[in-house]
């Protein structure tokens, strides 16, 4: 199985481009292949990092266009790439990027696409992957017909690539033209603070929902997110109620998010909310309603009123933390 | 979003759906929240892939003629593809700005606010763009009024076939297999923390998260 892996997001290796080599990795070796990875933008200086973490062939494209998340110049870059390996499996980063650009680069490909993999696998010598479907209540498991299939991949479902510095491969510069962008960015207008984790990426997200009464325990649940190297994530109903900002909002309607520890304060546990993080390693749920349906899913519960927990919980982190 | 922009800027909305005879409740749904007009591409067959719905709304939107703005739903609350919306945009081959919250018409062209990897995006689109919308409270579909409703089901729904569209081989497409469908066993597993008060509930909690050493 040829597997081409596309990365972007800058000069050292993304958390998404470590996991999907290390998926690429396991699926090409399963099968006899070939990882390629294609880098571009900023990417395409991390060309030796990509090939100690498993790759063996790095396609580097540099062009101003890839400074900014540009889909367009993106997409064409992706196909040129693509095209250049030939037939094969293409992964996706399931970032906001890869969301825009897949159904873009599928078509161009004539393949069949698969969004928001959880898990993939090689059965019959074909890759075959797992979804979630109606709002994360169930799973597909599908296969793709076309010589070429894309498939769009959940941030932290895989396990990342360790890397071996010992491992060569072959670095190849590819030319691209993109065409003129159509669409013309005015404005960043709350680009993320330099430093702060991104909801996708974080290894902790601390939620908030409802059942926090307003907009002011956001602070508090930030103070604990910072703690613990995490980012703050809020329900939809905190979304609609104006608490929290829609870029924010964990579910189906959403992000969708698998840390390593998430908790969810005064979050009932709509299955809107659930389908966006049940994936995550322990949960902690913190609600005073004990038949809240958050601790189906919940590792650790804790029936109580936010407010009573909530200010000793920062404390004791605070305490371990320093 | 489309009424809205309808309001602020004298749109013409047409709503336009695929798929099986009762979906032509979206389409008096939509006329009743202020659509002008309706076409039902009506197609039996259960679920379609979206490369399969792409084309025959692509053929669907070149037969309605000149069109300066495609709005989609972000995913649909089946199969949670997100494909729809850049597929359509790949095949009439226009622009693609996914996650908007919010749009406005602007110079020759739109105003949009979009999701990004970098945060919130402000970009300005050319006419002819295909839009996928994420929810913001000022999207929230308005109540019609029971006139409203009335007045909705007297006017006509247009229907075409995909035979009619010329996009019968499209019907074929099936690049997309599902293997299996499968409800995951969910075994409730929730360990609840003891405790007199929050302040010991808390300390107990966090021992927890200690021995399992994701803190």
């Amino acid at each position: 199985m040829q597997v081409i892996v596309l990365v972007w997001g800058g000069g050292a290796p993304t958390a998404a481009a470590r996991e999907l080599l290390g998926a690429a990795r396991r699926l090409a070796d399963a099968t006899g292949g070939f990882v390629t990875a294609a880098a571009m933008g900023a990417a395409a200086g991390a060309a030796k990092a990509l090939i100690a973490l498993g790759a063996d062939k790095v396609l580097t494209l540099g062009h101003e266009t890839l400074a900014q998340p540009d889909g367009e110049a993106y997409a064409v870059a992706a196909e040129t790439a693509c095209k250049h390996v030939g037939d094969g499996l293409v992964l996706v980063p399931g970032d906001r990027l890869g969301w825009e650009i897949a159904p873009r680069l599928a078509h161009r490909l004539g393949a069949g696409l698969v969004t928001d993999a959880l898990e993939l696998n090689v059965e019959d010598g074909r890759l075959v992957a797992v979804k979630p479907v109606y709002g994360g209540k169930a799973r597909a498991k599908m296969a793709v017909r076309t010589p070429s299939q894309v498939v769009l991949v959940r941030a932290r479902t895989q396990t990342p690539a360790e890397p071996d510095p010992s491992r060569t491969g072959v670095v190849e510069s590819l030319d691209f033209s993109p065409p003129p962008p159509r669409v013309r960015v005015v404005e960043y207008r709350q680009a993320d603070a330099a430093g702060a984790v991104r909801l996708e990426d974080a290894k902790v997200v601390v939620s908030g929902g409802r059942g926090l009464g307003g907009p002011e325990p956001f602070a508090d649940l930030a103070e604990l997110a910072r703690l613990l190297g995490g980012a703050v994530g809020a329900s939809l109903a905190a979304v609609d109620a104006g608490w929290a900002p829609p870029h924010m909002q964990v579910g189906q309607t959403g992000k969708s998010v698998s840390p390593d520890l998430y908790i969810a304060v005064g979050i009932s546990g709509a299955s809107q909310h659930i389908a966006g993080m049940s994936g995550s390693k322990t949960i902690v749920a913190i609600n005073k309603d004990p038949e809240a349906p958050i601790f189906r899913v919940a590792h650790f519960g804790v029936v109580a009123d936010y407010r009573e927990v909530l200010p000793a919980l920062i404390e004791e982190v605070r305490r371990i933390k320093g | 979003m489309a009424v809205q922009l309808k309001e602020s800027c004298g749109a013409k909305v047409t709503a336009v759906t695929f798929g099986p005879e009762r979906a032509q409740d979206v389409l008096r749904r939509a006329l009743a929240m202020g659509a002008d007009e309706a076409l039902h591409v009506v197609d039996e067959a259960p679920g379609r892939e979206p490369a399969v719905t792409a084309r025959v709304l692509a053929a669907a939107l070149r037969m309605l003629g000149k069109l300066d703005l495609v709005l989609c739903g972000r995913q649909s609350g089946e199969w949670d593809d997100g494909q729809v919306p850049g597929l359509l945009a790949a095949e009439l081959g226009w622009p693609y700005v996914p996650f908007v919250p919010r749009l406005a018409a602007a110079g020759d062209g739109f105003r949009l606010e979009r999701e990004s990897d970098l945060g919130v995006a402000v970009v300005q689109a050319p006419r002819g763009v295909v839009v996928s919308i994420t929810n913001a409270q000022d999207n929230s579909p308005r109540l019609p009024k029971v006139r409203d409703i009335m007045l909705a089901n007297r006017k006509p729904i247009r229907k075409v076939t995909p035979v009619e569209l010329g996009v019968e081989d499209a019907l074929q497409t099936s690049w997309v297999e599902v293997l299996d469908l499968f409800v995951p066993e969910v075994v409730s597993r929730c360990e609840f923390i003891e405790g007199d008060s929050g302040a010991e509930k808390a300390a107990n909690l966090v021992k927890k998260l200690l021995e399992r050493k994701v803190i």
